[in-house]
């Protein structure tokens, strides 16, 4: 039986424990619900998971670094915590679940050390441990939160305005929702990038999804039509419903000699004209 | 004659301007505006509140749903506290711009409701409030 040493060293009682009886720990933990809701597939691969993370705790404690959430211990577990993290969170834990899921595993570890371990100091070191892999599990989860917000976000972007082919040499972007600057550079970049790559002649801005047209909107839709120009393409601006027409009318907004047409079809048409494709409505 | 709902909102971001859109845009469904009237009043909104942000350096929107015997309207009025329009008419002219827009907004929002007046004094903030009607209530003589 491990006793405390005389230097006091509760992190290395902890350290033997779990390594002494790491398996016994990493059993107790994998049915507790932060392994058990994760792990669903079976047991072993949750026992697996607690084991790894014994392992870590482990030699965080045999390095005496028990409060320090940035101890390199802790980089081996990270990606492993961090995939944790984003299972729980994907099946709609709050992070305040998750939190709590992590302190539940302080008991059974409390319970195998003081079993071990005849005084204090061990318990008193794991408890420090744990607060730390809880503090370690509330970093991962925050910056994965915002590293979630920030894919989500680039995802809209690109989703939201694809560029799409619609005959040889005519490429067009059906423009949803409201535009703002960062949406417009990435619409910009991904409609010249398609000029290129297909080499097109044409390029449509379809704005039907698009619910109303102020001076900014109107300033991104020339700023792109001119970049389309100086790539030696021609562009079109399509979809303008009557009541967008009335408010560009209105503001004053003047869009030169941009070509428009109401819908995108029309624009299609007169893209393939412009080709020399003519499209014949057939009978029957 | 005007029912007061008034619902004040900030205006100090780009995500703020959003949000006054969206509430015009809620508020104009719900006072029976057209399709073409919803869109004239968002955009007239969507300009205002961007010179609020943008030269006025930030304030706040407040929109009202008033009524009249033919119908409802809509109210909004656009305070901040920045530098002020030295000359209301030059700032109304088509095309003027002390940034880098395109100089319609100011001009191009009185177009698109039926009352609008500007006070400001050079210093002093900017008051900019724009009423428009539905149609029905637009036949009421005023
Ligand atoms: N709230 C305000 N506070 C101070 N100055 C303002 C305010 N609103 C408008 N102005 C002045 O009036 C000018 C004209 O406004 P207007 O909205 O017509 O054009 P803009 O904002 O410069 O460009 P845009 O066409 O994009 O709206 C502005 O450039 C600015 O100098
Ligand atoms: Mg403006």
């Amino acid at each position: 039986m491990t006793s405390v040493g005389s230097d006091g060293s509760g992190a290395a009682t902890v350290a033997q424990v779990l390594e002494t009886r790491g398996e016994q720990v990493a059993q107790q933990w994998a049915d507790l619900p932060l392994f058990r809701n994760v792990y669903t597939t079976g047991r072993d691969a949750a026992v697996a998971a607690a084991h790894r993370l014994v392992r870590v705790l482990a030699e965080v404690a045999r390095h005496g670094r028990l409060d320090d959430t940035s101890a390199p211990d802790f980089e081996r577990v990270r990606p492993h915590l961090a995939q944790t993290v984003t299972a729980r969170t994907r099946s709609g834990a709050t992070h305040q679940q998750i939190t709590a899921e992590v302190a539940e595993l302080k008991r059974p570890l409390l319970e195998i050390v003081a079993r071990e371990t005849g005084g204090a100091d061990g318990a008193v070191a794991a408890v420090e441990l744990m607060g730390t892999l809880r503090v370690v599990v509330v970093e991962i989860a925050l910056s994965e939160g915002a590293e979630l917000i920030d894919r989500q976000r680039a995802q809209l972007l690109e989703i939201s305005n694809p560029v799409i082919k619609l005959w040889d040499g005519v490429v067009a972007v059906p423009l949803i929702g409201t535009l703002d600057s960062a949406r417009t550079q990435v619409v910009m970049e991904a409609l010249l990038q398609a000029i290129v790559d297909q080499n097109a002649g044409m390029a449509i801005l379809d704005i039907t999804g698009v619910p109303m047209v102020d001076t900014v909107v109107a300033q991104y839709l020339l700023k792109t039509a001119m970049a389309v120009r100086l790539m030696g393409a021609e562009c079109v601006i399509s979809g303008i419903r009557p009541q967008i027409a009335q408010t560009i009318v209105q503001l004053g907004i003047d869009l030169g000699d941009i070509t428009t047409r109401a819908t995108l079809a029309d624009a299609l048409k007169w893209a393939l004209g412009k080709a020399g494709v003519s499209v014949v409505v057939g009978e029957g | 004659m005007s029912r007061d709902e008034v619902t004040r909102l900030e205006i100090g971001s780009d995500v703020q301007i959003a949000g006054a859109r969206q509430a015009v845009r809620q508020a104009a469904v719900a006072a029976g505006f057209s399709l073409v009237e919803q869109t004239k009043i968002v955009t007239a909104a969507s300009e205002l509140a961007r010179n609020t942000l943008v030269h006025g350096g930030g304030g706040h929107m407040e929109l009202a749903v008033v009524e009249n015997s033919g119908g409802h309207g809509i109210r909004l009025t656009f305070t901040d506290d920045g530098p002020g329009i030295p000359d209301v008419d030059v700032a109304l002219s088509d095309g003027y711009s002390t940034g880098n827009g395109l100089g319609l907004g100011l001009g191009g929002a009185r177009r698109l409701v039926q009352d609008f007046t500007i006070e400001s004094r050079p210093g002093g903030g900017t008051t900019v409030t724009a009423v428009a009607w539905s149609r029905m209530a637009q036949r009421v003589p005023r």
